[in-house]
């Protein structure tokens, strides 16, 4: 099969592959029929997240057509599922609470050496998304191999055309989790650091649970106009001063919730941002933590602090002053995918949710390296890319 | 002093093992590590943590290391899938085969170059559902001994299932092979192994990122 795949960084390739086959009884193989790129493809692409190797393939926003199936799958040849990011196996501890991105089963118990030093425990696996995580082929490809295809993936009836339902995958879930994480109140102003397609479903799902204002923050004058145009009041942070903005916007009190929706790769000129690049480039597991810092600056006393944001390794300068004084929230996590599908699903079909307004770009599969490539560097047009393979 | 003695389960290892691996088979009562050594120590009370997380890493000869982990499913079917020993190269992957004999068991463990190292076991007691201790008998490769137990996990969060194995690491060239095969790493090896168990008693299949059959 043709899939992309990793070469080093910014050299990603589509190649022939060894087709998929069921491996485990809980497996299913699916064609692929459309996958997206994400901006957490992005951190691997620029080489910040250890445990990539040569040949990986990437993708982990896909969906497509049960082709296979083991004998314990519960789904059926010919059924379209879109299938979530975190794979998870529903039956320990952790699956039990609905926390699928911590389930216990589906990391190899050999990848987990890389992690147990790193993160005291191993994550869930995860499709495409380094050894770290399992070292699983992801969904950039015409065949994907889904083990635990009775839990994750989610059955589409007839209906919703594919685009409307592909970020079921992850970044619809990720960004209502991250407004969920907020714990909105009435009355509350939420604050979103990142206008990419994380941080605009995240200002999207805010608005749903009700908070009377939504800020969002970018640099990008087309993806702070896509937030605009969702009902968001917008701060371009290179023309304004983003702590002065968010005070006097909420009353002199800041934003009783804040997001940040840009994880470790923050863009900018700041000088601890300067400093955090330079760490980044020689590889010392620095992560880059510029908006973490002013969204702690910024969030009023007592308020929350949600961060959908991908981090992988360590930060300093951390205002731990700020967030113990201020008696601040910290909730965070690779989304809990399976938790939310249904409802999510739900909310596509009865049209309260619109999913297609921050694609961007249609390529062939084939193309996927050029959409690597437009989506790193020309972040302001493309914000969002689908792909097809077979096409 | 009887420190420097290496004969098997004799001298200051043989029944610090003991305690560590809590048999009771070596030594007789609870003998406490300072009671033995040449400097009086203060009477510290040991800490609530278990012996092989200690930061002392051998005992007399032996090499230590054990660890815990919580399944989800009943203490009795965790005990008898375990308690059938023809399952347990199901998990640990580095066990070939294994026959048993009466309450004899022969392990058969896969080394490089297409050797193997035989590890011949006797139960020396087991309680049902709660543990089994076995030791190694004459004419085994390897000098061990260990321990499995299992405990109602609270809350209902299933079994907690905690193995600890005690070896002498041999010496000459076999010993070199059997180091390369557990000594290097045998904490790694044991969370391996039990992880794999979990996963095949709670998901009924072992996670694994190969594509393909043959990978
Ligand atoms: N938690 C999860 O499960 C999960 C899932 C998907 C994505 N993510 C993560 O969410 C983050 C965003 O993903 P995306 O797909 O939207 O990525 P993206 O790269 O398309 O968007 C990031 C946006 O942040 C903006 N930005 C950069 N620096 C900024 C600053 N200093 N202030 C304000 N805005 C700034 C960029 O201009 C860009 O528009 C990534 O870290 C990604 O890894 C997490
Ligand atoms: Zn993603
Ligand atoms: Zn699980």
């Amino acid at each position: 099969m043709r899939a992309l795949t990793y070469h080093g960084t910014h050299d990603v390739r589509v190649d022939t592959v060894p087709d998929p086959q069921i491996v485990n009884p809980r497996d299913a193989v699916i064609e692929v029929t459309a996958t997206a790129i994400c901006g957490s493809d992005l951190h691997l692409y620029d080489g910040v997240i250890p445990g990539v190797m040569r040949g990986d393939i990437l993708g982990h926003e896909f969906m497509g057509r049960v082709v296979e199936t083991g004998r314990e799958s519960t789904l059926k040849k010919g059924q379209r599922v879109v299938v979530p990011f975190t794979i998870s196996c529903g039956k320990c501890f952790h699956c039990m609470k609905q926390q699928y991105s911590a389930c216990d089963n589906s990391n190899p118990a050999e990848k987990q050496d890389l992690t147990e030093p790193l993160y005291g425990e191993a994550l869930s696996g995860l499709f495409g998304y380094s050894q770290l995580t399992g070292g699983y082929p992801g969904g950039q490809a015409e065949y994907v191999r889904v083990p635990f295809s009775d839990v994750g993936p989610i059955v589409i009836p007839d209906g919703p055309s594919d685009e409307e339902v592909l970020f079921l995958s992850d970044i619809l879930p990720t960004g209502w989790m991250a407004a969920e994480n907020c714990d909105i109140e009435e009355g509350d102003t939420v604050a979103v650091w990142g206008c990419g397609p994380v941080g605009l479903f995240a200002v999207q799902s805010a608005l749903l649970m009700g908070a009377h204002q939504v800020i969002a923050i970018d640099h990008y004058p087309n993806r702070l106009d896509l937030a605009r145009k969702l009902g968001a009041k917008v701060i371009d942070y290179r023309r304004t001063h983003v702590l002065e903005a968010v005070r006097e916007m909420t009353g002199g009190i800041g934003p009783d919730a804040v997001i940040d929706a840009v994880g470790m790769e923050s863009h900018g000129f700041q000088p601890d941002n300067a400093m955090d690049t330079v760490k980044q480039k020689i590889g010392i597991g620095a992560d880059r933590g510029h908006v973490l810092r002013e969204a702690i600056m910024a969030v009023r006393k007592g308020g929350r602090v949600s961060m959908p944001g991908v981090y992988g390794g360590f930060l300093d300068k951390f205002p731990t002053g700020a967030f113990m004084e201020k008696g601040l929230q910290w909730r965070t996590g690779q989304t809990h995918v399976q938790k939310y599908t249904h409802d999510l699903l739900r909310r596509i079909q009865e049209g309260e949710i619109d999913t297609t307004f921050l694609i961007s770009h249609r390529l062939p599969l084939e193309e996927a390296p050029r959409g690597y490539r437009n989506f790193h560097s020309n972040q302001d047009e493309w914000t969002k890319v689908v792909l097809t393979p077979g096409s | 002093m009887n420190k420097h003695e290496t004969g098997r389960h004799r001298g200051l290892g043989g029944r610090d093992l003991a305690l560590i691996l809590g048999t009771g088979l070596l030594a007789a009562g609870a003998v406490t590590f300072w009671h033995h050594s040449r400097q009086p120590r203060p009477p510290v009370p040991p800490d609530s943590a278990p012996g092989r997380t200690s930061r002392q890493g051998r005992y007399g000869d032996y090499a230590v290391s054990g660890r815990s982990v919580t399944i989800n499913r009943p203490r009795g079917e965790v005990y008898a899938f375990w308690r059938d020993f023809s399952n347990l190269s199901r998990f640990m992957s580095n066990v070939a085969a294994v026959k048993t004999e009466g309450d004899l068991t022969t392990w058969t463990i896969a080394a490089p170059a297409g050797r193997t190292v035989t590890v011949r076991t006797r139960i020396v007691s087991e309680r049902e559902n709660e543990e089994i201790v076995w030791r190694s008998v004459e004419g085994s490769d390897i000098d061990t001994e260990g321990k499995v137990s299992f405990r109602d996990a609270p809350g209902g969060r299933g079994t907690e299932v905690e193995a600890v194995i005690a070896y002498v690491p041999p010496v000459g060239r076999l010993g070199q092979m059997i180091a390369k095969l557990f000594g290097r790493e045998p904490r790694i090896q044991g969370r391996h192994e039990l992880k794999r168990l979990k996963m095949l008693m709670e998901t009924g299949e072992v996670a694994t990122s190969r594509n393909r059959v043959t990978d």
